[in-house]
């Protein structure tokens, strides 16, 4: 099923490489620029707004219009700044982004996905890199905001790393591999879902704090931290982060149909249209919740992941163990 | 290990920052992410109301007292008309102090239903500002129809009201508090009934009574505290003793109750709206002011219950046309004393949450 990737390297086979990144690459942003439409378009539909509607019909090309907009902005650097550092952090946080889309697997055939056999630990790896990108340019923007917006981003996202790992600990026991595509074949008879409901309640609430998404979007937070680790910059430095945090969202939302929803499992529609719709399940739940609720307070933040969510996402693993035992 | 030296940062918040409600600058000293002082810095909207007004006819000072506290304008309109009247014994005409009930309780509503939205918004919640602005805005079309203006309204005289209420207008308000009353409802039911919401105001930013008093605090920030001091009670002015209302008062002088207490309130408006409009009486809307009002020569001061607290007009008349010397009390700018103390060891995550359930409007802290 991965001939293609055991080729010997001939002009031929890395060009082949080559288009079919590509092809992933626009693929995922197209994806991304129609979440943010949908967005958009959702929370204006919560927020009795009408959303955008210039940008061709139904304001269908705004996204493009304002990824365009940013790629052409002067990119502008803080005389203060750390200069490097701050040239270098979105690209941090950035090319982990898409280096995640690797292992999820969109189909049964496995196009342009790598089966790697650790694809949960690859995941959860690269994924806790770009928080390094976010405190490096918080740091390097050299702007009290920024800072204290990119520790409350480290803060964050150390902290819910460790329910979100330890959540779908309990999906690997199920299924007895932490390849993704086997975690998917083992979903044939149930998802995963069922018996883990309990690691898939953590695994949301990890997920949206992973995402910075509301209620947990305390590093961005425009009323206290006007911009958070990013209010220095513009541009298409700006981009990248966004970029990176829509990606996410995206990837998470591949993650999450994958290890409980049954991946491209289903009836009548091909794989990839299953998926897409899980996926699309969970991107509509950040949107949903960030038209519900309120931000969360930084002191209880901490508090719920440390003294509810782990203990919680442990006791998991044990039920799980056990059950499995006792099943076997 | 060895010990990490740390050193306060100075955070300079405003004067354009998104929370601040307008031009509020707080220079703050963070230890980490406690608040060890902040110090209010105003004046960025300062327009020399007072010393204005000392070169102006008592009628032209009306519109400039729309600018003082924009959401509430009606209530401020009424502050300065009800001071030149009581000190020159002019006795209006029925209607119009009805009139003046009934616009100034819509305005209040709206200037409470605008703090609900924004105080949410400042807590992260976008959505209900959105829901809120809709029922203001049957407000501010029931204003403008009857002033002609959505903000400044410019709508109260001294001796009376500009203009009569236009044909349909009490049926419409009949409209709509029904609709009041339905989002009313959903905001209890969605706001008041969010764990998340209330983590965040619950038993944060309290002060006690004694304190509220000393720093002279008026309105609801003083009422939060369980002090029922109402001036539409307690002083009552205009027509305000006809009617049936409560004064809501709260307990524990912390973000949750000031934030209810602008939703107890809104009801409390909107009951008294429901009486004026059924016991209107019919007749004129202006009485016999003289064209050109001179204040006999002395020093007069009275004052209304605005949106944020007692709205005082302090006139120094030498007899002329115009004021010697005019003084405001504006219930905002002695509201903001208390922040300094208030926001004192706190965690910068609840800096914006006490800031905003102070509900300061910085036109009237500038004036």
């Amino acid at each position: 099923m991965f001939e293609w990737l055991n080729q010997p390297f001939t002009p031929m086979t890395v060009l082949g490489m080559v288009i079919g990144g590509v092809i992933v690459l626009s693929v995922i942003l197209l994806v991304v620029a129609y979440s943010i439409y949908a967005q958009r378009k959702i929370l204006a539909a919560m927020h009795l707004r009408i959303g955008p509607n210039r940008v061709g019909p139904f304001g269908l090309f705004q996204s493009f219009a304002d990824i365009l907009k940013l790629l052409l902005k002067e990119d502008i650097v803080p005389a203060k700044a750390d200069k490097a550092m701050f040239l270098i952090g979105p690209m941090i946080t950035y090319v982990p982004s898409f280096m995640v889309l690797a292992v999820i697997p969109y189909t049964a055939t496995h196009l342009f996905t790598a089966e790697l056999n650790v694809g949960v630990l690859y995941y959860i790896a690269l994924s806790s890199i770009s928080v390094i990108g976010v405190v490096l340019g918080a740091w390097a923007s050299n702007n009290k905001y920024s800072i204290i917006g990119g520790l409350r981003s480290a803060a964050q996202l150390i902290s819910y790393e460790i329910p979100l790992a330890l959540s779908i600990l309990g999906v690997i026991l199920m299924a007895g591999s932490m390849n993704i595509v086997e975690i998917v074949e083992a979903q044939k008879n149930m998802w995963f879902i069922v018996p883990q409901i309990i690691g898939f309640s953590v695994f949301i609430i990890a997920a949206m704090a992973e995402l910075s998404r509301v209620p947990f979007d305390l590093p961005e937070a425009e009323s206290e931290l006007v911009a958070g680790y990013s209010t220095e910059y513009s541009g298409f430095r700006f981009a990248f982060y966004m970029l990176a945090e829509y990606v996410y969202i995206t990837a998470m939302g591949g993650l999450a149909a994958a290890l409980y929803l049954g991946g491209w499992e289903g009836p009548l529609l091909p794989g990839w249209a299953w998926y897409g719709i899980k996926a699309g399940l969970f991107i509509f739940l950040t949107f949903w919740l960030q038209g519900t609720f309120p931000r969360i307070r930084n002191t209880l933040l901490m508090t719920f992941s440390w003294k509810v969510l782990i203990p919680i996402s442990i006791l998991n693993i044990i039920l799980t163990a056990i059950i499995k035992i006792a099943v076997a | 290990m060895a010990e990490l030296r740390t050193e306060e940062m100075l955070l300079n918040v405003g004067p354009q920052h998104p929370s601040t409600h307008g031009v509020l600058r707080v220079v703050i000293k963070l230890d980490g992410e406690i608040i060890r002082e902040a110090t209010p810095v105003i004046g960025y909207l300062h327009r020399g109301t007072e010393k204005l007004s000392e070169d102006l006819q008592y009628q032209q000072i009306i519109p400039y007292f729309d600018r003082l506290d924009y959401i509430s304008a009606m209530l401020n309109n009424h502050a300065i008309v009800n001071a030149v009247e009581k000190a020159m014994d002019i006795e209006i005409p029925e209607r119009a102090e009805y009139l003046r009930v009934i616009v100034g309780e819509l305005n209040r509503t709206a200037a409470h239903l605008l703090f609900v939205g924004a105080y949410l918004l400042d807590l992260g919640a976008m959505s209900p500002f959105l829901y809120v602005f809709m029922t203001r805005e049957r407000i501010i079309e029931l204003l403008n129809e009857i002033s002609g203006a959505r903000l400044t309204y410019n709508y109260m005289r001294v001796g009376g009201v500009k203009y009569d209420a236009p044909p349909g207008w009490f049926a419409k308000i009949r409209e709509f508090i029904p609709y009041f009353k339905e989002m009313y409802q959903l905001f209890d039911d969605l706001i008041t009934g969010n764990e998340i919401f209330i983590s965040r105001v619950k038993g944060i930013g309290s002060y006690g009574q004694e304190e509220a008093i000393n720093y002279g605090l008026s309105g609801i920030p003083l009422r939060s505290t369980g002090f029922k001091w109402d001036l539409r009670k307690n002083k009552s002015y205009s027509v305000y003793d006809r009617f049936d209302f409560e004064i809501p008062v709260g307990t524990n002088g912390d973000n949750y109750d000031r934030y209810y207490l602008h939703l107890l309130e809104m009801e409390q408006s909107m009951r008294i709206v429901e009486q004026a409009i059924d016991s209107i009486p019919e007749g004129p809307v202006m009485g016999k002011a003289p064209k050109i009002l001179r204040i006999p020569a002395g020093e007069y001061y009275a004052a209304v219950e605005g949106a944020k607290g007692e709205l005082g007009v302090y006139i120094v008349s030498d007899g002329k046309d115009k004021p010697y010397r005019m003084k405001i009390r504006r219930p905002s700018f002695v509201n903001l004393q208390i922040i300094p103390s208030l926001l004192k060891d706190q965690n910068i995550a609840d800096f914006i949450a006490i800031l905003g359930s102070i509900d300061i409007v910085l036109g009237e802290v500038d004036a």
